[in-house]
């Protein structure tokens, strides 16, 4: 084994790391904007509404991440003049646009059946109570919905954190050199294989860890209501 | 409209099955020999389930699928070549197929055995009591008492462990299967029409999807019966 040429690589692969967090840092919260009030919809919106959400989360969740990415960022060339026609061409041609578009609406898709799941085990009582102080619904919804449904979802919305980091390494099929992109360049520039991967696993390693015990110290907070005392 | 490329996504669609398939039963034995070693395990099987779930959860798959394509023969390779001058032109090439089958199993059995451990946990320890009480044991206890229930609690995780593996063939494409994802690669380069064909693609893992969830339904439906919940 030769760690030698890792070694020298190492600024490149943090350099691979950071464009890995902020791509997962800003399609968790791009995704999540898009998910409160879908799932908002979903829970206490018309039938129809529901409905149509319904089919969006259905037909991103069953269908492989890969695919999705692929299909945006190859797809989208399939329609380059009609594109170019209604000037959303630029948008498409860059990779990095493609997985963050993607990747917004697979955690968009994900966290809004999540929330809506919690947000269905927030009592009706909660509600009662809110009106019977003279809540509005946005009011009831930003201060005694919502804060609830976060608890309740977040041990599994954790989950799809994790999912939804590991997951951006696909946006290094796509010529973007993140983490396994930089690894995977790297790997076959040098025929160190072994070498740069394993360095690639231990530093994603490190992050989603790292992440879990942050997430488990804001769990712990945010639930403090469930078991008071 | 698929310029005649219907049969080989057809192909494509079978070899994503076999994958599929063929990895989960790998996941499914795992999680059961990983369960068994956590929960019964002396200190090093113990210890050794503990580092394979913790390492799998860290590392995304694509890593460790190249890992595994990639490193592993690489590594057997210079073991027995540096073991003895015969073996110095010694090649170890993997076959796609199998290597996929073999690393999304590996992968995913660290799910698998969660699953089989939260199930295990939650029989009801009166179960096994009041079964020991009339007088079964060994495998009269765990075939007719022990596994209806952890059955019938692990089949949530098992089901959505199913739909993840079902997904999860499509990276089998990156280390060049020839499975749904990769014909429509091929297709879409071929052709120059990738939406078509992505979409294409999509739409039968979509119902694959659809197909797979009525199944899960109806197999719900029947391992609950005479319970509480399967009155609902």
């Amino acid at each position: 084994m030769n760690f030698g040429p890792v070694i020298d690589g190492l600024s490149v692969l943090l350099q691979g790391l950071a464009v890995t967090l902020v791509l997962t840092v800003s399609t968790l919260l791009f995704g999540l904007l898009i998910a409160v009030p879908l799932a908002v919809a979903r829970w206490r919106g018309p039938k129809w509404l529901s409905s149509l959400i319904w089919c969006f989360t259905f037909c991103v969740r069953g269908t492989p991440l890969l695919v999705q990415l692929f299909l945006v960022y190859y797809g989208s060339g399939q329609f380059r003049d009609e594109l170019e026609a209604i000037g959303l061409w630029w948008f498409f041609r860059e990779p990095w646009n493609c997985a963050l578009l993607t990747f917004t609406l697979s955690t968009a898709a994900y966290t809004t059946e999540l929330l809506r799941g919690a947000l269905m085990a927030v009592s009706n009582s909660q509600l009662e109570a809110g009106f019977a102080y003279g809540f509005t619904g946005l009011q009831k919804l930003r201060f005694i919905v919502l804060p609830q449904a976060f608890a309740y979802a977040l041990p599994t919305y954790s989950n799809d954190i994790i999912f939804h980091l590991q997951a951006t390494s696909f946006a290094s099929l796509i010529t973007i050199e993140d983490l396994a992109g930089v690894a995977s360049v790297m790997a076959n520039k040098t025929y160190l294989h072994y070498e740069f991967y394993l360095t690639a696993a231990a530093m994603y390693l490190v992050v989603v860890y790292s992440v879990l015990f942050a997430l488990k110290r804001i769990e712990k907070s945010l639930r403090r209501f469930l078991n008071p005392g | 409209m698929l310029d005649g490329y219907g049969p080989m996504l057809f192909k494509g669609l079978t070899a994503t099955l076999g994958v599929a398939v063929g990895a989960y039963c790998i996941a499914l034995v795992l999680g059961v020999l990983g369960a068994t070693a956590k929960l019964e395990g002396g200190r090093v099987t113990k210890g050794v389930a503990e580092a394979y779930t913790f390492v799998i959860r860290g590392v995304p798959e694509l890593i460790l699928l190249l890992l595994v394509f990639f490193a592993i023969p690489t590594l057997i390779q210079s073991i027995v070549r540096s073991s003895s001058p015969e073996f110095v032109n010694f090649r170890l090439e993997l076959e796609p197929f199998t290597s996929a089958v073999v690393a999304l199993g590996f992968i995913y059995g660290a799910s698998a055995t969660e699953v089989f451990r939260g199930a295990i946990q939650a029989i009801p320890l009166g179960q096994l009591e009041a079964a020991r009480a009339y007088g079964m044991y060994g495998r009269v206890l765990v075939v007719q008492v022990a596994l209806p229930q952890l059955l019938r609690f692990a089949l949530s995780g098992l089901s959505n462990l199913w739909l993840i593996v079902l997904k999860a063939t499509a990276l089998a494409s990156v280390i060049q299967v020839v499975e749904l994802m990769r014909v429509a690669n091929l297709a879409a380069g071929a052709t120059n029409k990738p939406f078509t064909f992505f979409l294409a693609a999509a739409c039968i893992y979509l119902a694959i999807s659809a197909v797979s969830l009525v199944c899960i339904k109806f197999i719900e439906v029947y391992s609950f019966r005479g319970t509480e919940q399967g009155a609902k």
